[in-house]
């Protein structure tokens, strides 16, 4: 696998984000709280990024998760689809999310 | 719910911050045995015989405990854990109790099929360590023969069986030149993530240190040179950087504190706070067969007795750093102050740390360093009546 055929993902509107199969969301029944499990990392999201992870799945894009949330919080779309760009963007340069 | 800044909602905090009281991580040292004699090898001196290893079923019971204490991450390691024919049982209840499973393998002994019924039974992640990407010098660091070709065949089965792979570089001066060949061969692997880990100085490559000791200078170019890497493989592989403390102003939160987040279990069951502790005089090591997990790490002799700040000396006590970084850690303190609960060397506010950087300066830039003391099992002893 050369650095061509491996490129940086940039997450768009129409990107269909998913988790790859080794990053875990968990519940930690334990603690009461969400876990993004990850190589020698463990993420603790808040609870607008588990709301975005939960519904990456890699059907639904990126457009429609802003417009889910948007509903759901009563907040501006447009505002909403520039900051879970901006996660996703950041999840993804991480490992922790891929795109297609 | 219009302030949505995606640093704040997704902070990587350190581990050790996702909860006060119960551990995140296990470091299970499965063996001591491994076909590699890597003169920085981070195992004691005196090394778990065989004959002394926890059995499966032990391990098994470590798993299924370690994931009631609230541990989430259990690293399989060793020694070379895949020499231990048992690695499936032990990583199927590992997985199946709902831990997340970290494979830290020097490769040369894994066989494909093995592999892929890892895999199968569900391991999450694979960390394949390299001694450096040229074949004479990786052959002259593990003390092993055409390691470096397996490895390659490694890579290519992991690719295959698309696992998620992280390259784990310990660096020293005899890589360290290497540096940017070494990125390199991550990427080629197909790595998502590399470790460029300069040694830290304990057990091997503590006796080896004048031996491995890079130069200050060349430890600030290996800097800029993952800086660059990092930037223009954004996207493509994670990095990890390990500085050596050596160069250090500030010391490393060493282990994220003592007793705080993580835990180590030796080939014989014995629970440490971390893989070093051993060197700490008058500390208390209780066993797995003898005392359930949850209560070795909460009320442990040796879990307690450096646990918090409460242990410290000045100037840790009323440094403002003290929950930062805890003092750095208690072996190098020991090792090179011959108290555990001094400061960290590495801190410049430590009265030996002026003596702690001239010895890496004065080592590091000896033309002809000392040969390697490569790691091996001591002379056995007469059996002992068990």
């Amino acid at each position: 696998m050369s650095e061509t055929t491996r490129a940086r993902v940039i997450i768009a509107p129409a990107s269909k984000p998913a988790l790859p199969p080794h990053i875990k969301l968990r519940h930690d029944p334990g603690r009461g709280r969400w876990h993004v499990l990850a190589p020698e990392r463990v993420f603790e999201p808040d609870p607008i990024a588990i709301e975005i992870l939960k519904r990456c799945d890699g059907v639904t894009s990126v457009e429609q998760i802003a417009n889910d949330l948007a509903k759901d919080y009563n907040a501006p779309v447009q505002e909403i689809l520039t900051d879970t760009i901006a996660m996703l963007q950041e999840l993804s340069d991480k490992g922790v999310v891929k795109a297609a | 719910m219009n302030e949505i800044a995606p640093m704040e909602q997704f902070s990587e905090k350190p581990v050790v911050e996702a909860c006060a009281r119960a551990p995140v991580g296990l470091l299970a040292e499965l063996t001591h045995r491994c076909p590699l004699q890597c003169p920085y090898c981070s195992n004691p001196l005196e090394l778990d015989r065989v004959n002394s290893e926890l059995t499966t079923e032990q391990w098994q019971d470590v798993m299924r405990q370690a994931a009631e204490l609230g541990i989430l991450q259990i690293h399989l390691s060793g020694g070379e854990p895949t020499v231990r024919k048992d690695l499936e049982d032990i990583v199927e209840v590992a997985v199946k109790a709902g831990l997340y499973t970290n494979l830290i393998t020097a490769g040369v002994t894994l066989t494909r099929d093995r592999l892929a019924r890892l895999k199968d039974l569900g391991l999450d992640h694979v960390q394949l360590s390299i001694q450096d990407v040229d074949d004479a010098n990786a052959e002259k660091i593990s003390a092993y023969k055409n390691g470096l070709a397996k490895k390659r065949e490694v890579g290519q089965w992991v690719r295959e069986l698309e696992m998620p792979l992280t390259i784990n570089a310990p660096i020293h001066r005899l890589n360290i030149e290497n540096l940017p060949n070494i990125i390199d061969f991550a990427v080629e692997m197909g790595a998502g993530r590399i470790e460029v880990a300069n040694i830290q100085y304990y057990a091997w490559a503590l006796k080896n240190r004048a031996a491995l000791m890079p130069t200050r200078a060349q430890v600030l170019k290996s800097a800029e040179i993952v800086e660059a890497a990092k930037e223009r493989l954004k996207g493509i592989m994670v990095f990890d950087f390990v500085v050596p403390d050596y160069y250090a102003k500030t010391p490393k939160p060493c282990m994220g504190g003592w007793g705080r987040g993580v835990m180590n279990v030796t080939p014989q069951g014995r629970v440490l706070p971390c893989h070093a502790s051993e060197t700490v005089p008058g500390l208390v090591f209780d066993n797995v067969k003898d005392r359930p997990l949850a209560d070795i790490w909460l009320n442990g002799q040796a879990f307690q007795a450096y646990r918090g700040t409460s242990w410290m000396k000045e100037p840790c006590r009323s440094c403002p750093r003290a929950e930062i970084d805890f003092g750095g850690c208690r072996c190098q303190a020991m090792a090179f102050t011959g108290d555990a609960a001094n400061t960290d060397p590495a801190c410049k506010l430590s009265p030996h740390h002026d003596a702690f950087v001239a010895a890496a300066e004065s080592e590091s830039a000896e033309q002809t360093p000392p040969p390697f003391v490569y790691r091996r099992m001591s002379p056995a002893k007469a059996p002992a009546a068990e």
